[in-house]
């Protein structure tokens, strides 16, 4: 839940610093966004972290970071930014017929 | 369930749009019929805004003020198996709690405020919670009962089209099925292995219960007067009255099992409806709980005040302590 609809609001008065949590499943994987919590500081978010999305053995691994130290692309540039791959079909192998006597390539 | 109050705001009225605004919602809703996700930066209308805010808060509140009527057993729980599951199913509420809180921070409102507006007695819970626990029976039952009835409601909910609230919802309805599978096995050993006055505590917990339990899914269809819209952005799927009829059908098969007797006599099955037919429930007590007026309203707002009040000086500890090491970090 890394999107934060409005940043500024998570900091008011004496409100814990909000944190986004990544969990390595285990050795092998990525580590993957599970959510975020608000932690007075790195250790202490990490330790929440573990009790918070790990308790049935999710992960191997955890990361923290503020949420408010994250940038983000903006949705309403989606269409600009992204769109224009769809067009590129050339990037994909499927893109390239073979004749049949090549059989793995 | 947790989302019952939902249904008792006021319809709220539409408002004058610009033709910008009138285009982003066209294209808004273009999107929900489609059945894309909304992700927490995307364009919505303040309506929808609110209405989530308002249903996942309400949601929060619930996991967390829940914890309050089975923590009042964990000291007394019979044996150390028993007492760790309850701990476990517990401290799992609170992690639900902690979810559906960050669901609802996306959406531009805060901890604090929540929290603030839980105190204040703005923001509601589910009525459920307002009863007492009053045997370890109650542990069983809750289980069974309430936690059956929060699955039912809430499963659909994992589509919703709001995607936080989505995963917050996919996250606990995989947590959710231990806790009511721990409340099932508890009231089979006791009803299969008790003692006779074990047995009657079991179904007297059930006739606490039972009615309760219905209200969770909300007033009646018709009169829900969120509900269309609610169902169109799929924040509820199926209706409450659907539900409701789901949940007694499935309760009957179950009660069976353990031997116990739902307490209602207009209990039957209807084989024209293929559904069980039930009595009229006292929606007059409904709508006396949700309103304040349950048995423990006021000792569950209290022990949250407290609690929130006793740990203050926690937080700000915490805080001062984060930041005296931040700055001694920066100056070294």
């Amino acid at each position: 839940m890394s999107d934060r609809a409005n940043d500024s609001q998570s900091e008011v008065g004496n409100e814990w610093p909000l944190w986004e949590v990544f969990v390595r499943p285990k050795a092998g994987l990525e580590h993957k966004h599970s959510g975020s919590l608000h932690a007075a500081d790195a250790a202490m978010a990490i330790q929440l972290a573990r009790d918070v999305y790990t308790r049935r053995q999710e992960g191997s691994s955890v990361w923290v970071v503020r949420s408010a130290d994250i940038t983000a692309s903006d949705p309403r540039d989606k269409a600009a930014y992204f769109d224009p791959m769809e067009d590129k079909v050339y990037r994909h192998p499927t893109f390239y017929e073979l004749p049949d006597a090549v059989n793995h390539m | 369930m947790y989302t019952q109050a939902m249904d008792l705001a006021p319809a709220e009225e539409r408002t004058l749009r610009s033709a910008e605004e009138a285009q982003l919602e066209a294209r808004f809703e273009a999107r929900i019929d489609n059945g894309d996700f909304i992700e927490a930066k995307d364009w919505m209308p303040e309506h929808y805004r609110k209405t989530l805010v308002r249903q996942i808060s309400q949601h929060a509140h619930s996991e967390i003020v829940g914890m309050l009527p089975e923590g009042n057993w964990i000291s007394r729980a019979p044996t150390l198996k028993r007492k760790t599951i309850l701990l476990a199913k517990v401290q799992d509420e609170a992690g639900h709690g902690l979810y559906l809180y960050a669901a609802a921070e996306t959406l531009g409102t805060s901890r604090d405020q929540m929290v603030a507006a839980l105190h204040s007695g703005r923001a509601k819970y589910s009525s459920i919670f307002n009863y007492p626990t009053l045997s370890w029976a109650d542990m069983g039952v809750i289980g069974w009962l309430v936690d059956g009835a929060a699955i039912m409601n809430q499963v659909p909910l994992t589509r919703c089209s709001y995607a936080p609230y989505a995963r917050a919802m996919v996250r606990i309805c995989r947590e959710e099925s231990f806790h009511q599978r721990q409340g099932f096995d508890a009231l089979l050993v006791m009803m299969k292995e008790g003692s006779d006055a074990q047995r009657t505590m079991v179904q007297d917990a059930v006739n606490r219960w039972w009615w309760p339990s219905l209200m969770m899914f909300g007033p009646p269809d018709d009169q829900s007067p969120n509900s269309t819209q609610s169902a169109r952005w799929g924040i509820k799927r199926l209706s409450n009255d659907t539900l409701r009829q789901k949940f007694v059908d499935a309760c009957v098969d179950q009660a069976q099992v353990l031997g116990v007797t739902l307490p209602d006599p207009d209990l039957k099955w209807n084989e024209e409806r293929g559904h069980h037919d039930f009595g009229a429930i006292d929606w007059a007590e409904f709508r006396r709980v949700v309103a304040g007026h349950g048995p423990c309203n006021h000792e569950r707002l209290a022990a949250r005040v407290k609690a929130w009040d006793d740990g203050a000086w926690v937080r700000d500890a915490a805080l001062a302590h984060a930041r005296k090491r931040a700055t001694r970090e920066q100056a070294a």
